[in-house]
């Protein structure tokens, strides 16, 4: 009796294939790996909620630590279509997703921006901007690199380069992260209102959109608008 | 009136009932089984998008391969010829209710991926083509189609997996065989097909 349980539980409870379980994600910048720091991930949640906000397009970061040889492009469309990301009408959402101990990377893009951004691009994006910061195991910066590549290049902006980029030259998410994370030191050094609970940060100006204040408190939280994504983007590794 | 015609009366407005909720079930199963046949159709066409974006691609990789790496002219030729199979197949709506000629389908298709990965895979020998960023983006923009091939037949079969179960359900198959709704071939995954053709840069 005992044997047979076990048989019956080797055979239907242990998987043959580790399949990973799909995260449903609650914010815009999620690391399950704790190499950012908090203000990091927040200034980076900030951003791109507030990049959300004026333009509807909607690009999350993932960072998880090992897919346990699981397929990452599939861990990627799987990801971004149970959170759909981006709007159901446009299908304009973007997934960059890290694979930290695998080194692995991908950005699965939506339907709706096959356009702006192709896989070519995506692969240009992966190889010139992420790659030489995580080789120097620079994370933030890489993330940062990528996610402002990628903002660029769905505004139709970022081209594919020949030359690599000055590492020292400062993007503009960059600028509005320092800025936001300025103004969070500012306010609890005055006030007293630690905390990542009811800040709220007034944006700086973003890159050539023009200077668009918005607030947004941390803690937004990230919702899908029923975006699809059909295998669109490309995969690098560092 | 007498008793006997009013219960006449009522058998037959019974009997009607029972006929016209009948016919009204067979309308509603007819009309999911042409939204399902149409959402078949649709994830077909995904597929056939993509399948053909592949065939555009490969002329230009090729030139972009011959022109830098004189070499091993099999392997090149045999990516034409395989493209060239393909080609002659007539991607027709019969296709999808005909499980031999689907089956053609998807192995010329399946024979063009082999051919393509033993291609990117000779390639890895010449590393002016890997420094080459005209090359590396070609390649970016294959292995993205690969992926994209692999998403759209496995959303084709799930839509196609939902259709043949509810024409095959009792009692909807009554309607489903009177209205000549058939069964549709799934994709099947080919031994160390399912993962697109993986070139390490």
């Amino acid at each position: 009796m005992k044997i047979k349980s076990v048989i019956i539980y080797l055979l239907f409870v242990v998987p043959v294939w580790a399949q990973p379980e799909i995260p449903v994600l609650k914010n815009y910048a999620n690391d399950f790996t704790n190499t950012l720091t908090q203000s990091q991930l927040a200034g980076i949640d900030n951003a791109l909620r507030t990049f959300d906000d004026s333009t509807s397009t909607q690009i999350v970061f993932l960072m998880i630590n090992t897919l346990n040889g699981y397929p990452i492009e599939m861990y990627a469309n799987e990801t971004a279509e149970k959170n759909k990301i981006g709007t159901k009408e446009n299908s304009n959402g973007v997934l960059f997703l890290v694979v930290k101990k695998d080194r692995k990377m991908r950005i699965e893009v939506g339907y709706g921006l096959e356009g702006a951004l192709p896989d070519a691009l995506a692969s240009s994006i992966l190889r010139n901007e992420v790659r030489p910061y995580f080789r120097r195991n620079d994370y933030y910066h890489g993330v940062v690199a990528g996610l402002n590549a990628i903002i660029l290049a769905t505004k139709g902006e970022y081209r594919v380069k020949k030359e690599r980029r000055n590492p020292n030259s400062m993007s503009p998410i960059f600028w509005f992260i320092l800025i936001t994370f300025l103004i969070m030191l500012l306010r609890s050094r005055r006030g007293g209102r630690g905390g990542p609970g009811g800040i709220i940060f007034y944006g700086g100006g973003f890159g050539s959109s023009g200077g668009f204040s918005s607030g947004g408190g941390f803690g937004g939280g990230f919702s899908g608008g029923g975006g699809s994504f059909g295998g669109g983007g490309a995969s690098g590794s560092w | 009136m007498t008793n006997g015609t009013k219960i006449g009366c009522g058998v037959g407005l019974a009997i009607l009932v029972v006929i016209i909720g009948f016919v009204l079930w067979g309308v509603g199963v007819y009309n999911n089984l042409v939204s399902l046949d149409e959402e078949v159709q649709q994830a077909w066409s995904q597929v056939e998008n993509q399948y053909q974006r592949r065939a555009d691609l490969i002329p230009n990789l090729v030139n972009t391969v011959k022109g830098v790496a004189n070499f091993e002219k099999e392997t090149y030729t045999a990516v034409t010829e395989a493209r060239a199979k393909v080609n002659q197949i007539k991607l027709t709506p019969e296709l999808l209710n005909n499980p031999a000629a689907f089956q053609k389908f998807q192995a010329a298709q399946d024979g063009l991926s082999s051919a393509l990965s033993r291609l990117l895979v000779t390639v890895e020998r010449y590393p002016e083509l890997k420094a080459n960023e005209n090359f590396l983006q070609l390649q970016a923009q294959l292995e993205g189609t690969e992926n994209r091939i692999s998403v759209e037949r496995r959303k084709f079969n799930q839509v196609v997996q939902k259709y043949n179960t509810t024409i095959r359900r009792f009692p909807a198959n009554f309607i489903a065989n009177f209205a000549g709704f058939r069964e549709k071939p799934y994709f099947k995954a080919v031994a160390g097909a399912e993962k697109a053709p993986k070139v390490q840069f």
